[in-house]
């Protein structure tokens, strides 16, 4: 028996079963009533993989991976169970450095134990190490970014992008180094191979250190598509199909959101990565394009609110940072039982990461068949009667469709303002991310609530409660 | 050899187009939850770090395949756990 399950044979195929539940896990992932489940099948997939592992006949010491296992054990389910979902953003961001630089180590203990290495696998060991180094020194800025360890703002300094690509060349030069191997007296591959490393991590620090806070769903969803990459790598490395197919389906499914991403603010790739939106912002715009603001306190926003027949609500980066979302679904349930029709309405770069207002209001309880796109409420929004703006800003701005001089024209947006009335929940008059003033706080419709948002929202539910 | 290389080369290009398949028609609602999701199957390096970790290859390469096993483990464990605890609040009414 033990024969059998330690055979070559037996690995690959369930390898190759374990690939089969990475893909229906992912499959079932894309549907509410069935992601759950589908969590699990691709669990499942990993243990088997896992366990194929451990019973294989390539182990013959247990000692040590033992260690990593149980510590990996150990600190994965306590950041896990303990993480708050609005720091859902910097603890995926950290996962993703993690899975980096582990297929970073496999490249890199492959290198230098093996002795004889082909051209494929020193290419492959090439890979892993820029791919996996990028990742994880890219993941840890971010990280750091979005814990606000590092400053949120864009990180930049003269001739960047020129040192970015002196680097880029400098990491090409020593990999093809490693992967030729020629003779250069008294400069042996290893220096090479370890010079690769740490310009692979500094080039990952210069690609998402100029990257500001409402750029990281595009950023994340890149390294995230990287990591996956790195596994593939990993895969050619050590000749395994399980890491190829599983690292490939990531590599995939993030650049898929990173393009959804793009999308979602009209702006290319390279832009976001390279391009500074503020740089443009600040010249065509003055202050009598924004028309007259128009306070209104607690009491007033009720009564119009008690009149309501249909809300909808905007949420954004601001209801994070007040943690406003319990209060909003409870506003929600008091709306609905007074009879109003409640919605959300969430724009995809809402937020620091991909679908990131959508977590934090199922977290509060919001059932997640109300919360919908952009393309499902703008053609009703003549329709609703009160838009409720939290904390967004740049994606309900109607400079996106109205003004060809504003950077953000042509982005997608949240059709507010066309609603019958809108209340901004807003601390203060500040500029967006963007740095760009926004023509719906001036509009006829538009309504500032100030305050912090869940203060005010607080104090709406008590005002139907009285 | 070269032929497992043209193998593995071939099993790539469908996984890929096999990812983008399947992921173009989930949902916004559970983007996150599929990058956490997502992020845990890029932990089956783990595979990899294992091999590095138990196999006889040296010294260094049981170090930094131990590491490797570290990092890979808490990206698997903490990733499925973390995906997991955020679709247990995906709820209807």
């Amino acid at each position: 028996m033990m024969e059998i399950l330690q055979s070559e044979i037996f690995a690959n195929l369930s390898y190759i079963f374990a690939s089969m539940l990475f893909i229906f896990g992912l499959k079932q992932l894309g549907s509410p009533e069935t992601a759950q489940r589908g969590n699990l099948i691709s669990s499942s997939g990993m243990l088997l993989a896992v366990l194929v592992t451990l019973v294989n006949n390539q182990i013959i010491s247990y000692e040590w991976l033992a260690i990593g296992l149980i510590l990996g054990i150990l600190v994965g389910a306590t950041a896990a169970s303990l993480v708050k979902m609005t720091s859902m953003p910097e603890l995926v961001a950290l996962f993703n450095g993690f899975g980096g630089i582990a297929s970073l180590l496999v490249g890199s203990a492959e290198y230098l134990g093996t002795g004889s290495l082909g051209l494929i696998s020193l290419t492959a060991i090439f890979l892993t190490l820029i791919i996996g180094g990028v990742t994880f020194s890219g993941s840890l800025v971010a990280y750091g970014k979005l814990s606000e360890i590092l400053p949120g703002r864009q990180i930049t300094f003269t001739g960047q992008r020129v040192v970015l690509i002196i680097f880029f060349f400098i990491a090409l030069t020593l990999g093809a180094h490693l992967i030729f191997n020629f003779s250069l007296s008294g400069w042996s591959p290893v220096y090479s191979f370890l010079l690769l490393i740490f310009f692979a991590l500094v080039i990952g620090l210069l690609i998402t250190l100029p990257i500001g806070g409402a750029d990281m769903p595009v950023i994340i969803a890149l390294l995230n598509s990287y990591s996956g990459l790195a596994a593939s790598a990993a895969g050619f490395v050590i000749n395994n199909n399980v890491l190829i197919v599983a690292g490939a389906l990531v590599g995939a499914s993030g650049l898929i959101l990173t393009n959804i991403m793009c999308k979602a603010m009209n702006r290319s790739l390279a832009n976001v990565v390279f391009g500074s939106i503020s740089s443009t912002a600040s010249s065509n715009i003055n202050a009598e394009d924004v028309g007259e603001i128009k306070p209104i306190n607690i009491s007033d926003a009720y009564l119009i609110l008690e009149a309501a027949n249909s809300v909808l609500v905007v949420p954004g980066y601001g209801m994070a940072v007040s943690q406003a979302q319990h209060a909003v679904r409870e506003l929600g349930e008091l709306l609905e039982e007074n009879g109003c029709e409640v919605n959300y309405a969430i724009h995809p770069v809402a937020g620091r990461m991909p679908g990131h207002m959508n977590v934090l209001l199922a977290e509060a309880n919001v059932s997640y068949d109300q919360l919908q796109e952009p393309d499902d409420v703008n053609p009703v929004m003549d329709t609703i009667d009160v838009c409720i703006v939290i904390g967004a800003n740049d994606v309900v701005n109607p400079d996106a469709k109205e003004n060809e001089g504003s950077p953000i024209y042509g982005m997608p947006i949240i059709e507010a303002d066309r609603s019958k009335t809108v209340f901004i929940l807003k601390r203060s008059m500040a500029a967006g991310f963007a740095g760009i003033d926004n023509p719906l706080f001036g509009k006829e419709n538009s309504r500032m609530l100030f305050g912090d948002a869940k203060e005010s929202i607080s104090g709406l539910v008590a005002e139907f409660k009285s | 050899m070269d032929n497992l290389f043209v193998l593995l080369i071939f099993v790539l290009v469908l996984a890929i187009f096999l990812g983008f398949e399947l992921i173009n028609k989930v949902p916004s609602t559970l983007h996150t939850p599929l990058m956490s999701g997502a992020n845990a199957i890029s932990g089956i390096t783990i595979v990899g770090a294992l091999i590095s970790s138990g196999s006889d290859g040296g010294l260094w390469t049981t170090l930094l395949g131990t590491a490797a096993v570290f990092f890979a483990t808490v990206n698997v464990v903490g990733g499925y756990l973390v995906t997991n605890r955020m679709l247990g609040m995906f709820k209807k009414k």
